[in-house]
């Protein structure tokens, strides 16, 4: 199991200030919601948590050691990362492309054991692609797509995984389906960060989420405390009907307010 | 991981590649019989048959496989690297600039001083244009800045070479400088199989060793790189491995065209589509295509030899013809 801890991290990205001065700590466990509007530095965020940018300040620091001082291979096997767009660029198998999870553990040249073929089943089990196995992925519809990545993601077999977007473009049943499945691995233990716009499946399946505005984290709690009218009006300029009879929140955009 | 869709690809290949080596042995203008062949291969044999295929067909047989491994593997590399199937060894320059040095050495004549200074130079000028390649590409891990370099070097160096045959005072320096880069692998001597085969061999192993970095470039630059691959390392590695190996290709070879383009395209409907999958089939098939096309040159009727890189120019076009026809359906 893996904790991540963020420590005035900020970022700067071809000279422009990205994140400035972020800090959380997230525990083996959550399932953290990572929300803000476009562009406000939430996919910036996450790369930086698996070191895929430096920090031009701050640390990120996996199970209390700084990532800078950790080699690729050792984050790969303690963070999983799900990247935006669910990009393939040859037409694999499902199978064969579940099974690139597995290369964080191969050494080069080497080929796969008993143990990785276990990993990659047991993965597309839980994300529900072994139907799928022999098709091939570029030719999937967007949600068996969009499981079929989760399922590459899960074969690494890490105690985190860090998913950017992963419901973009998918129909309600869909987005569904994928926040069990994630809400299944911080169930079972694992740290599950996600990059989401859609506020109400955030606020129904995270337990916690971190508001990012402007490169600034601006809010971080429970998603009934973080989703308030106010902070929704101040960072996505929206005027929204917050509804919050249930245990969480349920958001619904009604407007657009002028921009301050 | 190996293709699992067919597990017998490799060694047919192999099989292949050994087939058309030994028919490189023993056809020619004199046939020789197999057992001749075996015999001389054995160290016995006779004396003229020791001549013909220890000094003239053996030379050339062991450069025509090694060549053709080079292209095929590094066009199959680079497909996976550029994540591009148009990729192949010219689009980072390395050809053309190798060429560029051996022109530069037939255009002020340093070729005739001895056989290897042209293999040298055309090395040297491969290694200079990969300098430059890192110079311009900068740190940028963005395969479309590779390639967009890759072309300003490349045409650079054609229109070094346009201008070394625009400048030729004399008509035969410009002759062989056109003949030379129509690419053949005929009268190759021992001093040549000595100066390509290290930097060949030096060439694939640095590309054999990445592919699973290449598999995980499937994934994006983002993906590749979380799943633990230093691409930076990755691309020092290939980059060097090409510029070494097609250099010391070429520079005995002269251009010879569109085998690391068509090979892999060729090869993979045979394997499971994954990047690494293709590399040591393409290794393979490179040397089996460029050994039958040089086989072919040999046997064609013709007033004077058929080059080399005219008959690969020719077998690539039917092989986009088909790919072409495929994405429109009508196949």
């Amino acid at each position: 199991m893996v904790s991540v801890t963020i420590a005035g991290l900020s970022v700067d990205l071809a000279g422009r200030s990205v994140l400035r001065n972020v800090g959380a700590t997230l525990a083996a466990g959550e399932f953290v919601g990572i929300i803000g509007p476009n562009g406000a530095g939430k996919s910036t965020l996450v790369r930086a948590m698996l070191g895929l940018v430096p920090p031009r300040a701050g640390t990120v620091c996996i199970d209390g050691t700084d990532i800078a001082r950790l080699p690729p291979r050792q984050i790969a096997r303690a963070l999983s990362y799900l990247p935006q767009g669910r990009v393939l660029h040859w037409p694999l198998s499902v199978e064969r492309l579940v099974a690139l999870g597995r290369l964080p553990h191969l050494a080069p040249l080497s080929r796969m054991t008993g143990a990785d073929r276990l990993a990659i089943a047991e993965a597309m089990r839980r994300a529900d692609v072994i139907d799928l196995a022999g098709r091939t992925a570029t030719e999937l519809s967007g949600g068996e797509r969009a499981r079929v990545m989760l399922a590459r993601a899960l074969a690494v077999g890490a105690g985190g995984l860090v998913v950017d977007e992963p419901l973009a473009s998918l129909d309600p049943g869909h987005q569904i389906d994928v926040m069990e499945l994630l809400s299944r691995e911080a169930e079972a233990g694992a740290l599950v960060v996600a990059v989401l716009h859609e506020l109400t499946m955030a606020a129904r399946y995270c337990r916690r989420l971190l508001l990012i505005a402007d490169g600034a984290l601006i809010a971080d709690g429970p998603p009934a405390e973080v989703l308030t009218s106010e902070r929704l009006a101040a960072v996505y300029g929206i005027t929204a009907l917050v509804e919050t009879r249930g245990a969480a929140p349920l958001i619904v955009p009604t407007g657009r307010l002028g921009k301050q | 991981m190996a293709s699992r869709r067919n597990p017998a690809l490799i060694p047919v290949l192999a099989g292949i590649v050994i087939l058309a080596a030994a028919a490189s042995l023993a056809l020619g203008a004199v046939p020789l019989a197999p057992a001749r062949v075996l015999a001389v291969l054995a160290g016995q044999g006779d004396s003229v048959a020791r001549i013909i295929i220890l000094e003239l067909r053996l030379p050339r047989a062991v450069i025509g496989c090694a060549v053709g491994a080079m292209l095929g593997l590094s066009g199959a590399v680079l497909q996976g690297y550029l994540r591009n199937p148009l990729a192949e060894p010219a689009v980072l320059g390395a050809s053309n600039a190798a060429a560029l040095g051996a022109v530069a050495a037939i255009y002020f004549g340093l070729a005739q001083w001895h056989v290897i200074v042209l293999p040298v130079m055309a090395i040297a000028m491969g290694l200079a244009a990969l300098a430059l390649l890192f110079v311009l590409a900068g740190r940028s891990d963005s395969p479309l800045t590779l390639i967009l370099a890759g072309i300003a070097i490349s045409t650079l160096a054609g229109a070094g070479i346009s201008l070394a045959l625009n400048l030729s005072a004399n008509p035969f320096a410009a002759m062989e400088i056109m003949t030379w880069l129509l690419g053949s692998i005929e009268n190759r001597s021992a001093e040549h199989v000595w100066i390509a085969l290290p930097c060949i061999a030096a060439g694939m192993a640095l590309l054999l060793c990445d592919g699973h970095a290449l598999d995980a470039l499937s994934l994006g630059e983002d993906g590749a790189r979380s799943l633990g691959f230093d691409l930076v390392r990755t691309r020092r590695r290939l980059l060097l491995g090409v510029a070494i190996g097609v250099g010391g290709a070429v520079a005995v070879s002269g251009a010879i065209g569109f085998i690391g383009l068509i090979v892999p395209h060729l090869l993979r409907p045979f394997t499971d589509r994954s990047p690494s999958a293709i590399l040591v089939p393409s290794l393979l098939g490179g040397a089996a295509l460029l050994t039958l096309a040089d086989i072919l040159v040999r046997l064609v009727p013709s007033a004077s030899e058929l080059r080399l890189g005219v008959v690969t120019a020719f077998l690539g076009v039917p092989v986009f013809l088909v790919h072409l026809l495929r994405e429109r359906r009508l196949w």
